[in-house]
């Protein structure tokens, strides 16, 4: 079966006064429809922009699709018409963003909101909508959901209002979702709340989801593959497990290292990444990684190195490092 | 609702404003009904008769005077606020929309949109508005049309700027995006999601806008470019009571006094209005 969605070398460059920013560079990677994504990475690591200019979500001026392919059924999402961007947004392609508190209009009931899509969309009347709208804040937890439909966002927490926008996303029950840093800005407890919704929803409705994140922790909680991205690069990817228990790429390793361990006695100094991130105005040579990993060669520094399938792991695991992680440290003094 | 003439309680200002405004109104409307003689029948046997309050409510008597025809300057005053206050009502309504809705276009567009339009506001603003509006008035012939056009014309520019710097900030803000991913077009985003968000200081400005336009109104009947004689208008009776200050003062006072109260009130509504819908400023909620 062809994949949902497959995305081939998908390069995106921001032309700004201080010179070209390239913010990603030659992504390539395909879900299956029901997979849960998660893409990890830091700020700037090209992980938003490469959803957002997916679906020409990006400003163009300043941004710019260098190169690539985005196949979504079948469809090169890149060359459609602004019209058909239009009809395919919201419809096809859900989207939920990460600060629930901006994401909602702060003059417009819920209702009201949660109604667009749908009208949008299929044309639904607005007694036809309201039904919807009162089922679909149920199915994300909402009490009371037929008072709360006519109430404003300031009306709602912060961990209600993430629920309206989720509510938002699926309403036309797209094929894909896309969530991005969607707990970001939610205390922990709620965090948990809105995983758990989002789990209990895909078992509901099955969506394709791609959960972009910069909490490692979320994404081992919640998706089936996870991505880690770095200047605009894919450096590793593969199964949850997998790459949790068996990092290749040292940035990997680096992230892993960096998270607190719960039920170890004694304060340990987290690990911390060495080094900046990426000058992304300066043209894309060798492994964006290189100048901070304790590891690199110097094939690292002049040529990237291709996404290939790891060797002695399962299948889908796949990293993109000219040097071998686990004979790297086994050689050094550094505990993994 | 209720809550709105709660906090309007509160203010003094704002509820006097509010109060005031209001009975200019309802005596607009309800003109006919008042029992006043006919504003435009003239009485050579009365003519400028004295303000007199004894034998108020017989059917001779003239509380605020008569004029150098005779005519009852109280019902004219009445009278003369029915088509006063109908045209500043028309060309706020007016130049509002037209100004709101090339303001969100310039602040959504941006670009070249943005650029030609403000520079017609300030091209516009570097014109004496009173110039502009003579030479338009003076060029199209005067008329209850004609008038509100102008009006509009000086007020749709104030709109415009303030709306414009609105949408710059709001369409960077998430809920935009979010329209956007749900496959809002541009139309919708931007009727839908930005006018609801200009809505406010529309009608903020709308109400600052009604006092001037009433002042460039009477102006503008003061010089003989208004409201049409016999018909009352406020500017003309200013203008045709002028010649009579040293002999019979209220046929100019009382014109003036309307002006200014309904100016004040129409003032003291609209700075209430922006404080209220002022979030920063609101304390009680």
């Amino acid at each position: 079966m062809a994949p949902l969605l497959e995305v081939r070398n998908l390069t995106v460059a921001f032309d700004t006064p201080d010179g070209t920013v390239h913010a990603v560079n030659d992504v390539s990677y395909s879900l299956e429809e029901g997979e849960t994504l998660g893409i990890v990475g830091e700020s700037g690591s090209g992980k938003s922009v490469h959803a957002l200019s997916m679906v020409g979500l990006i400003a163009r001026p300043p941004g710019r699709i260098v190169r690539g392919e985005v196949l979504f059924n079948g469809r090169d999402l890149l060359a459609l018409s602004q019209r058909e961007l239009f009809d395919l947004r919201g419809k096809e392609i859900g989207f939920v963003f990460q600060d629930p508190m901006t994401s909602l209009n702060p003059v417009l009931t819920i209702e009201r909101q949660i109604a667009e899509p749908l009208r949008r969309h299929f044309g639904m009347s607005a007694s036809q909508a309201r039904a919807r709208v009162v089922e679909l804040l149920e199915l994300v937890g909402i009490p009371d959901a037929a008072r709360r439909a006519g109430q404003y966002p300031h009306e709602f927490s912060g961990g209600m209002r993430q629920r309206v926008m989720i509510a938002i996303g699926i309403s036309c029950n797209p094929k894909l979702l896309i969530a991005d840093e969607a707990t970001t800005a939610l205390d922990v407890t709620v965090q948990a709340q809105i995983l758990d919704l989002v789990r209990d929803l895909k078992k509901k409705i099955g969506t394709t989801v791609i959960w972009i994140t910069h909490d490692m922790g979320v994404v081992a909680g919640l998706a089936d593959t996870v991505q880690v991205m770095y200047g605009g690069r894919i450096m590793e990817r593969g199964p949850v497990r997998a790459v949790f228990h068996d990092p290749r790429n040292a940035y990997t390793w680096g992230l892993l290292k960096s998270l607190p361990h719960g039920g170890r006695r004694g304060v340990t100094r987290l690990y911390q990444i060495p080094g900046n991130p990426p000058d992304l105005t300066r043209a894309p040579v060798g492994d964006p990684f290189a100048p901070r990993n304790p590891f690199a060669t110097e094939r690292c520094r002049i040529e990237m190195p291709p996404l290939g399938e790891v060797e002695g792991s399962v299948a889908g695991h796949k990293v993109a490092a000219w040097y071998d992680l686990r004979a790297a440290l086994a050689a050094s003094q550094v505990q993994p | 609702m209720k809550a709105f003439f709660l906090a309007l309680l509160k203010s003094r200002s704002g509820l006097f404003g509010f109060l005031l405004v209001s009975v200019f109104v309802l005596a607009a409307i309800l003109a006919p009904y008042l029992g006043l003689p006919v504003p435009t029948r003239s009485n050579l046997l009365a003519r400028m008769v004295a303000p007199t309050w004894t034998g108020l409510f017989s059917p001779g008597a003239h509380p605020l005077g008569t004029d150098e025809l005779g005519r009852d300057i109280l019902s004219r005053i009445v009278h003369g606020s029915r088509i006063t206050l109908a045209i500043a009502a028309a060309a706020v309504i007016l130049g509002g929309i037209v100004g709101t809705l090339l303001g969100i276009v310039a602040g959504y567009y941006r670009g070249m949109v943005d650029r030609i339009l403000m520079r017609i506001v300030d091209i516009q603003l570097a014109l004496p508005l009173m110039l502009l509006a003579l030479l338009v008035v003076a060029a199209l012939g005067p008329s209850t049309r004609n008038l509100v056009i102008v009006l509009a014309l000086t007020s749709w520019l104030r709109y415009a700027r303030i709306i414009r710097g609105q949408v710059l900030a709001l369409r960077e803000r998430e809920f935009i995006l979010s329209a956007h991913a749900i496959g809002a077009g541009t139309w919708r985003i931007m009727l839908k999601h930005l006018l609801p968000n200009v809505m406010t200081p529309a009608l903020v400005i709308a109400t600052l806008e009604l006092a001037r336009i009433i002042i460039m109104d009477a102006a503008l009947s003061f010089l003989g470019l208004g409201v049409q004689p016999p018909n009352p208008s406020w500017g003309r009776m200013l203008a045709d009571g002028r010649v009579y200050i040293s002999t019979a003062w209220w046929i100019v006072t009382f014109p003036g006094i309307a002006i200014l109260l309904t100016v004040l009130s129409v003032n003291l509504l609209g700075d209430w209005l922006r404080d209220h819908f002022d979030p920063k400023l609101r304390t009680t909620r």
